[in-house]
């Protein structure tokens, strides 16, 4: 394991953020902390990373407990969702940072710099300030910044929140593949499900300062251990007392084993895919249909079909 | 390690070198930015310019010469050196304590804190003679601290602290409280010490506030008069400031003798501020 956290308790004053979490982080896996807000992630990856003392717990980095080390001691590369660019600096300058740090000899620097440059593609932007880079631009050179000391771990605390959705989309997209190419751990915070899915191979869901559930992102989106997983991971809809996401259920004109009557309400057309709102007895539900079926169904407002979880359909009856 | 590029580009990946600022927009051309800058002209014409210009009339009435010999009197120019000698060295011991103040005023948390912060402007706020007069009472001889500074050159200097000491402190404490943090943190982590950290990225960070403070701390030093008039018992030659010098030759009826002092403090006063000015340039272009 390249982390692990055991039973980390953490309160701000009265309020408690973290309680007895667990975390365990393979070596070279991609991982993200997923929850909402307030949901304790960011602090359990500052406490990872030695920005904030945890009241009680054991944190160990490369099977060595560092829960006493200084953030400086832990060799961890910690990227910020603001940034953190040290704007006095050039671009070269913020990259070498920690190599000076370190004491290395001049040239390797530059060597290495200029390898991390080419990396996150800012190599002609060596010499600029981050106050003359597009926020995209900034948080690459912050990870180019984290990478260069060569981290046991790689921390991203909702790298891209920062950033606007389209940006956001291309350098999800770059993350994977750089981790594809560098390998180094790497544990990142978000409370966008799909970015999680997407981007990650390990999901851990943190919500009220709670693990509520770790796994592949197939794990978790199929096999939630409790209704908030599901929530939070997808969309639901309720059928029969029980939760389904709505790509899940089942239309037919007939009616089958199983299956429900229900009226249509509204067919809402969404490019490639239909959202079927339905009444069931007393109860709204809603499906996802493809075009074919919608119009093989002839679905229309006032319409009646027959509706059930699909045979594959994973399930969780509503507490 | 490579990595594959991007096909699409609103990140900027692949976007060729060229000039990155936008071009900076015209404003609208039009009455208010006229307004706006006769006004701003024609107060700073009335208040500074013209009474500056009268000084240095004054000053150049009976030539060069003359000018010379005014600042070169024995008692002016003990004066001036004094003067400038005393604000060189309050300027330095506010720039640090008016930063380490500023510091602990932003970054530490104690009881009494906001009372402290309120206090700072109190030596604005109170008239420099009377603030003279208490330094009498408090480090003169009958000082219940057991302090004697009364009519030496150490009193002098401690009047002058006394009245500069808000300049680096208010000047230093925005910036300091607008500081990202997270750099602080960000360099931690990339294994910078505090020192290391205080030095690389904070430091470069306060600096044009902490040389902007103390360039206002020594021109107003090097003008003081009423909180040195008391403590520094005016002995010419001793403790006489510039200012106080410059008055005693008003009062002789000699106003040419206290412009031409007056126009060297202003030379002094203007060289330190555009040498400042051109090495703080000099300073954000490094970075």
């Amino acid at each position: 394991m390249a982390i692990e956290a055991r039973h980390i308790n953490k309160a701000f004053g009265a309020t408690s953020v973290l309680q007895d979490v667990s975390v365990e982080v393979p070596s070279g896996s991609l991982t993200a902390l997923l929850g909402p807000s307030g949901g304790g992630k960011s602090t359990l990856l500052r406490v990872i990373a030695g920005l904030e003392q945890p009241d009680s717990g054991t944190v160990l980095i490369a099977g060595a407990d560092v829960t006493r080390l200084a953030p400086q001691r832990r060799n961890v590369g910690f990227v910020f969702q603001h940034y953190a660019a040290f704007k006095h600096m050039t671009v070269f300058d913020n990259i070498a940072f920690g190599l000076q740090i370190r004491k290395r000899p001049k040239n390797e620097i530059h060597k290495r710099v200029h390898e991390l440059l080419e990396l996150v593609h800012l190599d002609q932007f060596a010499k600029r300030y981050p106050a003359q880079l597009s926020g995209g631009q900034r948080q690459r050179m912050a990870l180019a910044r984290a990478l260069a000391v060569e981290p046991e771990v790689l921390l991203l605390d909702e790298p891209f929140g920062a950033l606007d959705a389209q940006v956001r989309k291309e350098l999800r997209a770059w993350l994977r593949r750089l981790h594809d190419d560098v390998h180094v751990t790497t544990v990142f915070v978000t409370h966008d499900q799909e970015e999680a899915i997407e981007v990650a191979d390990t999901i851990v869901v943190l919500a009220g300062g709670r693990v509520e559930q770790s796994g592949s992102p197939h794990e978790v989106y199929d096999n939630p251990a409790n209704e908030f997983v599901m929530r939070f991971l997808g969309p639901v809809t309720e059928l029969d007392g029980r939760l389904v996401r709505p790509h899940d259920i089942e239309l037919t004109a007939e009616p089958e084993p199983g299956s429900a009557e229900a009226t249509v309400e509204r067919v809402v057309r969404l490019g490639f895919e239909v959202r079927v709102e339905m009444r069931l007895g007393d109860q709204d539900a809603w499906a996802q249909v493809t075009r074919g079926l919608a119009e093989r169904l002839r679905l229309a407002p006032g319409e009646t079909v027959h509706v059930r979880p699909g045979p594959d359909a994973r399930t969780l009856a509503v507490v | 390690m490579t990595s594959k590029i991007l096909e699409t580009d609103s990140t900027g990946l692949g976007t060729p070198p060229g000039p990155v600022r936008p071009v900076a927009r015209r404003r609208p051309p039009g009455a208010p930015t006229a307004l706006g800058l006769g006004s701003a002209m024609i107060f700073l014409s009335l208040i500074v310019l013209i009474p500056l210009a009268a000084v240095l009339w004054k000053s150049a009435e009976h030539g060069p010469g003359f000018f010379w010999k005014s600042v070169t009197t024995p008692d002016a120019w003990a004066a001036l050196k004094l003067t400038v000698v005393a604000s060189i060295i309050v300027a330095l011991i506010n720039l640090v304590m008016g930063t380490l103040i500023a510091w602990v005023l932003v970054r530490d948390s104690f009881p009494g804190k906001a009372v402290l912060d309120t206090l700072i402007d109190l030596p604005f706020a109170l008239p420099t003679i009377v603030a003279g007069l208490v330094l009498l009472e408090l480090y003169g001889a009958d000082s219940p601290l057991g302090i004697n500074l009364a009519y030496t050159r150490v009193g002098v200097a401690v009047a002058l602290l006394f009245v500069t000491l808000p300049f680096v402190v208010r000047t230093v404490q925005p910036v300091l409280l607008e500081l990202d943090r997270d750099m602080e943190q960000a360099a931690a982590s990339l294994g910078a010490g505090n020192w290391t950290i205080f030095r690389r990225i904070i430091l470069p960070n306060l600096l044009p506030a902490m040389v902007s403070g103390t360039a206002l701390a020594f021109t107003r030093s090097i003008a003081e008069f009423g909180s040195t008039v008391l403590i520094s018992g005016n002995l010419p030659f001793k403790t006489q400031v510039a200012a106080v010098q410059i008055f005693g030759q008003i009062e002789n009826d000699n106003t040419a003798s206290a412009a031409a002092v007056s126009t060297a403090l202003l030379v002094v006063a203007f060289v330190v501020l555009v040498t400042l000015d051109l090495v703080q340039r000099w300073g954000s272009r490094r970075g």
